[in-house]
């Protein structure tokens, strides 16, 4: 079965051929293998490139392929992140607390090292008690399953309210865009219990273990790529099958599949809490690289740049969905890295890291009125694929959908 | 000078008289002079209540001159006399009772005398019945004053006795509710206090109630120490939220009914000071890692007479329980203070009447905010389903428009009636530009519209970063919308959010009118309602979504100027306020300037009473609310008012 | 002749405007039945009402040998249930191939999990081989629907009802926009489909309706205005009167 789905998909093959050559690349490039032609840090970013790639995938599944615009799976990102960071941070503050009172005369109570924690973690804002979010963070395993339940349960309750009540099209993208804004709105306070707008920090040590960060860093660089690949292949099986026809015939004319007899709101639904779940994933691994997570990360701002991505990149294919994350993301922090020269232009100095956004802005105008298929639209040209030519005939009925090219052009 | 005269004047009239008594002033000054000499607070009383009591026209001056430290004494005869210090060390003097000048003495032969700030408190008091009965109605709303920031029992005579005599009915209004005050707090005669408080009960004033909150409060007391006569209020059992566990036997203590107990930290420390050859009791160090071993080695220690005596069943937990304790009155008297709790509810449940009213004019400014700010987003996207992102950008700008015209403008009142329409017109002309350069050639793709229109809100948002900074810029209000209309203690509103208001009633006005009553209206509707039947029928539909378009920015502007005038305007302005708009829309229903109104004042009113729930805490309250939206949603799909049928489409 | 579908005393109404009169209305097991009206007569509208789409103000709609109301179930449960819809603008998966079209609607298990793990086996797919041969679209299986023709498309959607294994197939104006011969070819379709199943044609077009040959239906304001043979109603006076003008 696996040999012919692969047959069938050239692309999933190649895909997955690309990223292992790059993984080894950058591996032994790196400083954690010695060579150390890619610092550390940049490991980090590629590392980081990746989970946003993975994310991207699971918005193109739930945007491209079922025409959800959500603007809300940077919240599940984030989500993901905050999970694995009360481990993190758990995990390693307890083994410094224990360090500390090992000192002391008497071996220290279970009580007062969970004291001890609470103090350390919580003493920003002003508390240290450990709230109720926090039962499973002592454990590896439970805040692991965590990852994926936590994002898992907000999209199915969302989305089952979402849903049942048909909420469709850019209703839809603005109520998304109400919820991510409600999260983040709620993890800024001091006593939501996740340290208010401080979030989480030192994620980058992973307690217990003491290996160089340039090593830890490839650890979560190959740990990415894993994820990836595995991510790319599910969903690429996913789309490929009758389950894609069906939700690609959701996105295109949802009441028609209605009367075929599917569960549209199910459907939906399974694709909404699944891509919700990867993206927890995604944030996952990504907020341990960048060593910190807070509620600024979920911002609806965030969620709208991934859509950005995903535009530029082509929506519809998943290498389209990647290269645009990985493309964007990587341009975007070349130019607000403050690496590149000023542009001078008479009297008016473009300063890229002002200009950038603006840049990006307009870009992604461009994008959208010229190349609707994005980035991944090259890869049409060059094997010569043309969209149907319907001489102007009547298009779907579904106005919002994703559409081949305009047939008036 | 003034006052020099009228005493002058009235030491003619009153001449006769004192001359009659042969009181003078300085014949009372004598009568107390060693007091006076001394200064002292406690034994001062009597030499100020005789001045006062004098019925001498100079009393008042006498005290003024005293509290200012003008008051000169005589060395060698020890008489007192009104000094002006003049230059070498000379004072000039003033017989009190005359007011004739004694020609000017060295400071060498006088001591001046210099009342303390007790003291000086003490004639301030005094003088009160004189300002009291001040010709000039300015110091005796000062005196009134006065009276009301430092209440005190010896104010209640002279303030009742100015009463009968006061002209200005305004003043004499006022002067009968502090003395209504000053009873309740002050008079020694209980029934009457308990008569001022129910007279005025329901009052809404601050004042009443800073006046019956000390009479109502409470300390929490052993029931075992206190006398027969102590005014109860409740009993508390510990464990309550007024009465913690540990607050209660620390009173034990206190009260000698209980002994302290150490803490687990402390008994810690007990047993580090009790190890040996690393061992506790015999126990070895390295198992005293739990709570219970180390409480069974502390009380092995306890046995050998090592420690102080602990054990679970002395937890304090368990000893409070054989206590009574109680909530008691400072004030002594069950009557009033009986009756000054029904007026303090009765009080309550008006100001929470008035609270309501107050939330409610504030929800409305927030609707229409909110109106003002959405009402543009609703117009595109009824008309043309088209979700326009950068709509809080145009607001932004719209608001920076009013900026720069106070530059150029110094005048705010000018300056602002310019900037409305200069900000109508900006937001227009950007508005027209973005639908003929963007949006026109994406109809019928709302998603990508949306898309394309956030990528211009993030350029525009950043421009406008790269322009004007990143700090606030200030908008300012004309001077004539300063202040707030205040209706009582409770309900005021400030001038700015009614001048919206006003704003919002003429765009739902202006809007209506041009839908209804304009060849625009006409076409926009017919648009809105068939694209296709309305270009066979010779109207432009190209045309009419330019305009509305440009109408619907135009608004925008307007409202970010209106939104500029109370909140800084920055770069970020319009982003704070898109979401709310987004939720007006959605909740309100589209295609429906009605619905627009409904969604506004749903989501104001919604906004205030979250936060009056919850008012510290206006980050949770716009999560809550969005959860309320979500919800609100899954029963109106469609918004409150919606279109229904076939023309709604699916 | 037992009765499949039962539709009694429906009514419905947008914003005061009476689309559907109480309505009634029943269909047998193996018939094919046109109905016919006027614009704005409550066609579509019926349709609707019948596919769970719109949901009527009073009366009952009852499905099956063992009456089941179809009125608290949702589209899909009563596609699941055998009720087959085409609408009037063909609607097919543009983007995708006829095979995948055609799939889609087979008859099979529609729960996400099932469909996720669903792989076609040869009996499907002869199946899928066999109804692309019957709409003419044999050798048209890997082609995307977006690229045919106006009357393929028809077809594919017939083809897609048929695929659905309905017992009660909704059409609305199959044959609009279509040349003589392709008419000649939906007509042999539906009658073919009528053998085994309940057919409801809605049509404008009377030579296609007496091409059909069976019972007519004439709504008008909702309501139904007479039925009969072709022929039968062609006669009455009032359907006369409706359709000609007043």
């Amino acid at each position: 079965m696996r040999n012919s789905f692969v047959a069938r998909h050239p692309s999933v093959l190649a895909f997955l051929a690309l990223l292992a050559l790059f993984t080894l690349g950058v591996s032994v490039l790196s400083e954690g293998f010695g060579i150390g032609l890619i610092s550390t840090s940049f490991v980090k970013t590629l590392g980081k490139t990746l989970c946003l790639c993975l994310i991207a995938v699971a918005m193109d599944l739930i945007w491209g392929y079922c025409g959800i615009l959500s603007l809300g799976h940077f919240a599940f990102f984030g989500l993901g992140g905050y999970m694995i960071g009360m481990w993190l941070m758990y995990e390693r503050t307890r083994l410094i607390v224990e360090g500390s009172l090992a000192q002391g005369a008497l071996p220290p109570t279970e009580q007062e090292v969970v004291d001890a924690i609470g103090t350390q973690i919580f003493g920003v804002v002003g508390s240290s008690d450990f709230p109720l979010v926090w039962a499973f963070a002592d454990s590896l395993i439970l805040q692991l399953a965590m990852v994926v339940l936590a994002p898992g349960l907000l999209a199915l309750v969302f989305g089952w309210l979402a849903f049942r009540s048909r909420v469709t099209g850019v209703y839809l993208s603005i109520l998304t865009q109400a919820m991510t804004l409600a999260l983040a709105l709620y993890l800024f306070q001091n006593d939501s219990g996740l340290r208010g707008n401080n979030g989480l920090s030192g994620l980058q040590n992973l307690p217990g273990v003491e290996a160089p960060q340039a090593v830890i860093s490839l650890w979560f660089f190959w740990a990415s790529a894993l994820a990836l690949g595995l991510g790319y292949l599910l969903a690429a099986w996913i789309v490929s099958g009758k389950f894609g026809s069906v939700i690609r015939g959701i996105r295109d004319n949802e009441a028609r599949v209605r009367f075929l007899g599917y569960s549209v709101e199910t459907y939906k639904l399974a694709v909404f809490t699944l891509t919700a779940c990867i993206a927890g994933i995604a944030g996952a691994l990504y907020y341990p690289q960048a060593g910190i997570v807070n509620p600024a990360e979920i911002a609806p701002i965030a969620s709208i740049y991934l859509a950005v991505w995903v535009a530029i990149g082509g929506r519809g294919r998943l290498y389209g969905a990647v290269i645009g994350a990985a493309f964007v993301s990587l341009v975007s922090s070349w130019f607000t890295g403050g690496q590149i020269p000023d542009l001078v232009l008479g009297p008016l100095t473009i300063k890229w890291v002002d200009w950038w956004t603006i840049v990006l802005g307009l870009s992604f105008v461009l994008v959208t009125l010229f190349a609707p298929s994005g980035i991944g639209g090259l890869f049409d040209l060059w094997q010569g694929r043309r969209p149907p030519d319907r001489h102007g005939a009547d298009l779907g009925p579904d106005a919002g959908a994703l559409r081949e090219r305009e047939a008036t052009e | 000078m003034t006052r020099l005269m009228i005493a002058l004047a009235a030491l003619v009239l009153f001449c006769a008289q004192a001359m009659a008594q042969e009181t003078t002033v300085q014949s009372v000054l004598q009568a107390h002079r060693e007091t006076i000499e001394k200064g002292s607070r406690t034994s001062i009383g009597s030499a100020i209540d005789a001045i006062a009591a004098s019925g001498l026209p100079q009393a008042q001056e006498v005290l003024q001159v005293w509290a200012a430290k003008e008051m000169w004494q005589r060395s060698d005869d020890g008489l007192f006399y009104r000094g002006t210090e003049k230059p070498a060390r000379q004072v000039e003097l003033f017989d009190f009772d005359t007011g004739q000048s004694f020609g000017t003495v060295s400071r060498d032969e006088l001591s001046q005398i210099k009342p303390n700030s007790g003291v000086r408190a003490m004639i301030g008091t005094a003088l009160v019945q004189f300002q009291l009965s001040d010709p000039d109605p300015t110091r005796r709303a000062e005196a009134l004053d006065a009276i009301q920031r430092s209440p005190g029992a010896d104010l209640l005579a002279p303030l009742r006795a100015s009463i009968p005599a006061e002209p200005d009915t305004a003043l004499k209004a006022r002067k009968m509710r502090v003395e209504r005050l000053l009873t309740i707090a002050f008079d020694p005669d209980e029934p009457s206090r308990i008569a001022a408080i129910e007279e005025m009960s329901g009052d809404l004033g601050v004042d009443m109630r800073a006046t019956l909150n000390p009479l109502l409060v409470t300390r929490i007391a052993l029931a075992e120490g206190l006398p027969e006569t102590a005014n109860i209020r409740r009993e508390v059992k510990p464990g309550d939220p007024a009465l913690g566990v540990a607050a209660a036997y620390d009173m034990l203590i206190a009260a000698g009914q209980a002994q302290p107990i150490p803490d687990n930290e402390a008994r810690k420390a007990l047993l580090i000071a009790n190890m040996v050859d690393g061992q506790v009791a015999g126990v070895p160090v390295h198992r005293l890692d739990s709570q219970e071993a180390r409480d069974a080695a502390y009380v092995q220690l306890a046995q050998a007479g090592l420690v102080p005596r602990w054990s679970t069943a002395e937890a304090p937990e368990v000893v409070v329980t054989r206590h009574r304790f109680v909530e008691v009155y400072s004030e002594p008297s069950a009557a009033v203070t009986e009756a000054a709790e029904q007026a303090l509810a009765e009080i309550e449940r008006r100001v929470g009447l008035n609270q309501a009213i107050d939330l409610g004019l504030d929800a409305l400014s927030l609707a229409s905010i909110y109106f003002l700010a959405a009402i543009g987003l609703a117009i595109t996207f009824g008309v043309m389903g088209v979700i326009n992102m950068a709509h809080g950008e145009f607001i932004m700008m719209g608001a920076y428009t009013g900026y720069m015209v106070q530059q150029v403008i110094a005048d705010h009142t000018l300056s602002i009636l310019v900037a409305i329409p200069l900000a109508f017109a900006v937001t227009f002309a950007a508005g027209v530009t973005m639908e003929r350069l963007v949006i026109r050639h994406l109809y019928n793709r709302p998603l990508e519209t949306l898309l394309a229109t956030f990528g211009i809100s993030i350029a525009l948002q950043q421009l406008a970063k790269n322009i004007f900074g990143t700090q606030a810029r200030p908008l300012t209000a004309p001077g004539w919308l300063d202040g707030a209309w205040v209706l009582n203690d409770v309900v005021s509103i400030s001038y700015i959010r009614i001048a919206i208001f006003v704003l919002a009633l003429i765009f739902l006005g202006l809007f209506l009118f041009i839908m209804r009553r304009t060849r625009l209206g006409l076409e926009t509707r017919a648009v809105t309602q068939n694209p296709r039947m309305a270009a066979s029928m010779g109207i432009n539909p190209d045309r009419i979504n330019m305009l509305t378009f440009g109408l619907g920015s135009g608004i925008a502007g307007i409202a970010g100027v209106a939104i500029g005038l109370f909140a800084k305007v920055t770069s970020e302005l319009g982003s704070d306020y898109i979401v709310q708009s987004f939720m007006t829309v959605v909740v309100g229903g589209v295609g429906n300037i009605w619905g627009t109104l409904a969604g506004a004042a749903m989501i104001g009113t919604l906004q205030k009473g979250i936060e009056w729930l919850n008012p510290s805490n206006t980050l949770a309250a716009q999560t809550y609310m969005i959860i309320f939206i979500i919800i609100f949603i899954q029963f109106r799909p469609r918004g409150i008012i919606a279109l229904k049928g076939r023309a709604a489409g699916d | 002749m037992s009765t499949l579908l039962e539709v009694s005393g429906v009514s419905v109404s947008f914003d005061g405007f009476k689309a559907i009169n109480n309505l009634s209305f029943r269909i047998g097991q193996a018939e094919m039945r046109a109905v016919i009206g006027p614009n704005g007569a409550g066609k579509t509208t019926f349709m609707d009402i019948v596919t769970g789409k719109t949901r009527p103000d009073e009366g009952r709609v009852l499905w099956g040998e063992r009456s089941l109301s179809l009125l608290g179930l949702s589209e899909a449960q009563i596609a699941r249930a055998g009720i087959g819809r085409k609408f009037q603008k063909p609607t097919v998966f543009e983007d995708q191939s006829v095979h995948e079209n055609l799939l889609m609607a087979l008859q099979g298990p529609r729960g996400p999990w099932s469909v996720l793990f669903y792989r076609p086996n040869a009996a499907h797919l002869a199946r899928v081989g066999e109804l692309a041969a019957e709409i003419g679209l044999g050798d048209h299986l890997p082609r995307k629907a977006g690229e045919l023709s106006h009357g393929q498309k028809q077809w594919l959607e017939i083809g897609m009802l048929l695929a659905q294994d309905p017992r009660l197939l909704l059409v609305d104006e199959p044959a609009a926009g279509m040349t003589p011969e392709e008419r000649e070819h939906t007509t042999a379709i539906l009658v073919e489909a009528a053998k085994t199943r309940a057919v409801v044609v809605v049509e404008h077009d009377m030579e296609f309706v007496r091409r059909l040959n069976c019972k007519v239906t004439v709504l008008h304001e909702g309501a139904v205005l007479a039925e009969g043979s072709l022929d039968h109603v062609t006669a009455d006076k009032r359907v006369i009167d409706v359709y000609l003008g007043r």
